[in-house]
């Protein structure tokens, strides 16, 4: 038998004006099943909530519905002061008559007719609404942080710092990512590597922090507080617990002639290698392509000079297990490759011909070219003779902002390292000229246009606002044709170095990736928040987190505050044995379904799986569906697919929403 | 006189399905915002238009509603990732049933409307209102359910 109350707050006048409350409540008191009806001026207020705590006790009330504000103003409030009188709080409903109905409506006999209207929907669904308990979950207190690059590095020691173990995966064989091959960084000059390898060295030291390099994700199971990581932790060909990473081996590598990924290409490295000479961990790891002895079937230089026996040419790849309770994505970006044909839907820029003439390179190798540990020593030449080049030319957009090319948004970075490659490149060439082709100048962010501005103003370069639309070659130079849109005329320059600050774009591969862990992706695979302005570093998987510009394109600095960000996201959840959160999750009704799987398809979450019915004698009866609580968010698009009708959302079951629909109109 | 105005002018009952996180908020933010629109629809909220199973819609038409609204966050903003796109591609088939069965369609509409769009929330729904208006109150309800029942017998 249902004993419902009904509250009808006044909101000082915010109701009140044109909701006539006193009679909303005399004849609210007249539906059926309403055994308390009161209106007061506000009933959020400490006398307002008493009123409802006085009248759940004198009239022994078991449904309680108090017309007021918004639910997603006072829910919570009036659910509290509900469990206080020691009530469900999921037995607490609210009649929304002031956003709905008194504050978008003039005339006041309607808006009273339908204030009613909507409390008496809520008195039919309260009937229907059951006691629910919040979910509690446990919670694993150790954080996975996948990529390490800078982003990744300082989520992994912020959470570290704060207490919490961390496994960090790296797929390539030493951390530091993008920002161990940068030169400088704007705006201040700052050599990359000497603000990055004391940080890098400090993850592989901290005691809270588990380090698998030359790594990757092969499966992610599992939901927030819980996830079951398999990481695959590819065959290094070297025993990663003996070596100490003398170097021997790789000096007597006959193989030299490989290209060095590190270097962009620019350089060389042998067969067994690591990365740059700061690599973390500094043990090297045999490329099994290039390798003589995987190749011909003799060499094994390398073992027989290792004198602590740490070549293993019998290794395989290695499953390993761990367990954790939240995780950071820092996977970061990849740069737009603008050769001519391409695999995937990005058109390519043949006019500007990158990777048929050595002299035309991108932003990145030109970084390697001006870096003191790069493959020139910090010397800039001409990758084709060696030469030093006298003009250089930097195309701005390359990519990005180009619709016809696929990709619409700004590389956000471009502006301000093209600025620092001009700088850098006048500090070692004094006599050089370097020329920007640009399309608009963004420099927002702290001292940026102050550094752009010194670009152009100290270091002499050119800015030209136009964009370029041909580079051959002529003999020794390479000719760029573009626009001068600022003077209207056409341009020709004379260069012997071109360098394409090309568009950032997210890892390859980023795809199954995301859907390796259930998190959203957008058009250009960047990974998706859960929302842009209030969730920024959430994903739209509870307990997964973004940092860095596997995102959107980011600088240093912003990559290094949202990685701070998502680890405080991170310590914030692990600082709980448990979780709660609100139960309205689906179940089922495992007599009537009849196992057709479709809501398993439905499910963007994953949280449906097959569950098998036995009996006494452990024979197979039926296959039903099952719903982890702790991963269903509650969307309930596997109710309304549902062919049995067996599957219900609890908070807004069918029964609760009939109701409502049954009384809305009299 | 006044009388006679009263009695003629036709108030349609109006159902609407949103989802709890755009179009309930942004109903809100009218709501905030002081916007003023027609009384006529009455809310019911649910967690996601995933979650609107046709048969609600039918329901709500057997309690004598002569329109429904529909509305959810716009495509890729859902809360849940892809209930809408669920909630979209059912309607265009629920469309169609409709058309067969003999219900006018413009009765049913269905709309994006986000958080933030509390204006665009407040002209729908007087948009609707006047639609509504025009196409007059829904009694032909009764008679095509009887006549399916009268078929079904029949066979």
């Amino acid at each position: 038998m249902s004993r419902i109350g009904v509250f009808v707050c006044y909101c000082g006048e915010n109701i009140g004006r044109t909701v006539n409350c006193s009679e909303v409540t005399q004849r609210a008191a007249k539906l059926r099943d309403v055994v308390y009806s009161v209106d007061y001026k506000y009933m959020c207020s400490d006398p307002g909530q008493q009123i409802i705590k006085d009248a759940i006790k004198k009239y022994n009330l078991n449904g309680i519905v108090v017309a007021s504000c918004s639910p997603l103003m006072h829910e919570k409030t009036f659910r509290h002061a509900v469990v206080e009188a020691g009530l469900n709080p999921f037995l607490c409903e609210l009649a929304n008559i002031r956003e709905h109905c008194s504050w978008v409506h003039d005339d006041k006999r309607n808006a009273t007719d339908k204030a009613l209207d909507l409390i008496r929907m809520m008195v039919e669904k309260v009937k229907k609404n059951l006691p629910l308990d919040t979910i509690k979950i446990p919670v694993t207190r150790r954080a996975l942080v996948i990529g390490g690059g800078v982003a990744g590095i300082q989520a992994a020691l912020d959470i570290a710092d704060g207490g919490k173990e961390v496994v960090m995966v790296e797929k390539s064989p030493s951390i530091g990512g993008h920002m161990a091959q940068l030169s400088e960084t704007f705006p201040t000059l700052d050599c990359s590597q000497c603000i990055l390898t004391p940080k890098m060295v400090d993850v592989n030291s901290h005691k809270n922090i588990k380090l698998y390099t030359y790594s990757e994700i092969e499966n992610v199971k599992g939901y927030i507080g819980n996830f079951e990581i398999t990481i695959r932790k590819k065959t290094r060909y070297v025993d990663d617990s003996i070596c100490n990473g003398c170097g021997i081996c790789i000096e007597k590598c006959p193989q030299k002639k490989i290209n060095s990924e590190f270097n962009t290409n620019l350089g060389t490295r042998k067969a067994i290698y690591v990365p740059f000479p700061q690599a973390v961990p500094n043990i090297p790891v045999i490329d099994k392509e290039n390798c003589t002895y995987f190749k011909n079937g003799k060499c094994k230089v390398c073992e027989k000079f290792c004198d602590r026996n740490a070549i293993k040419f019998e290794q395989t790849d290695e499953f390993i297990k761990e367990n954790v309770g939240a995780i950071v994505v820092a996977t970061g970006f990849d740069l737009y490759s603008i050769e001519k044909e391409r695999s995937d839907n990005y058109q390519g820029y043949g006019e500007y011909g990158y990777g048929k003439d050595p002299d035309i390179i991108n932003s990145l190798q030109f970084e390697r070219l001006l870096s003191a540990s790069g493959p020139t020593l910090g010397e800039v030449t001409r990758p084709s003779d060696g030469k030093i080049p006298e003009t250089v030319v930097f195309i701005q957009c390359v990519g990005s902002r180009d619709k016809s090319k696929g990709i619409e948004f700004c590389s956000k970075i471009c502006c301000m390292y093209t600025a620092k490659h001009t700088m850098l490149y006048k500090h070692k060439v004094h006599n050089g000229k370097a020329f920007v082709f640009y399309m608009d100048i963004r420099a927002a962010g702290k001292n940026y246009d102050e550094f752009v501005r010194r670009a152009i103003e100290e270091d002499e370069a050119i800015y030209l606002r136009g964009r370029v639309s041909r580079i051959y070659r002529e003999k020794d130079k390479l000719i760029v044709k573009g626009a001068d849109t600022l003077i209207g005329k056409q341009v020709e320059i004379a260069a012997d170095l071109v360098v394409l600050a090309t568009a950032m774009l997210p890892q390859k591969d980023t795809v199954p990736f995301a859907q390796k862990l259930g998190i959203g992706y957008d058009k250009y695979h960047f990974l998706s928040e859960a929302h842009p302005k209030l969730k920024p570093i959430e994903t739209n998987t509870a307990g997964i987190f973004l940092a860095g510009a596997c995102q959107a394109p980011k600088d240093i600095p912003e990559a290094v505050a949202q990685a701070s960000a998502a680890a405080s996201k991170v310590l914030g959840l692990c600082s709980n044995d448990q979780l709660e959160r609100e139960p309205y999750v689906a179940y089922v009704n495992e007599s009537s379904c009849i196992g057709c799987e479709f809501c398993l398809q439905s499910c963007t979450y994953s949280a449906i799986e097959n569950k098998s019915i036995v009996n006494s004698k452990g024979e197979l009866v039926k296959k039903v569906a099952y719903v982890n609580k702790g991963v269903c968010q509650g969307c309930g698009t596997c109710v309304s697919i549902c062919r049995s009708k067996s599957i219900d959302l609890a908070g807004y079951t069918d029964e609760q929403i009939y109701s409502e629909i049954n009384s809305m109109f009299v | 006189m006044e009388e006679k105005i009263l009695t003629s002018q036709f108030e349609p009952k109006i159902a609407s399905f949103v989802c709890t996180w755009c179009t309930y908020t942004g109903a809100d933010l009218a709501g905030t915002s002081r916007l003023k629109y027609e009384p006529n629809v009455r809310i019911i909220r649910l967690p996601c238009t995933g979650r609107i199973d046709y048969n609600l819609i039918i329901k709500a038409f057997e309690n004598g509603a002569d329109g429904i609204l529909v509305s959810g966050c716009h495509p890729n903003d859902c809360h849940y990732s892809s209930g809408n796109f669920y909630a979209r591609r059912r309607f265009i088939v629920f469309r169609e049933l409709l058309q067969f069965i003999g219900i006018d369609v413009r009765r049913v509409q269905f709309a994006w409307v986000s958080a933030a769009e509390g204006a665009k929330w407040a002209k729908l729904v007087n948009k609707f209102t006047s639609e509504i208006k025009d196409l007059g109150q829904f009694t032909n309800y009764q008679k095509i359910k009887r006549d399916i029942f009268l078929e079904e017998a029949v066979i």
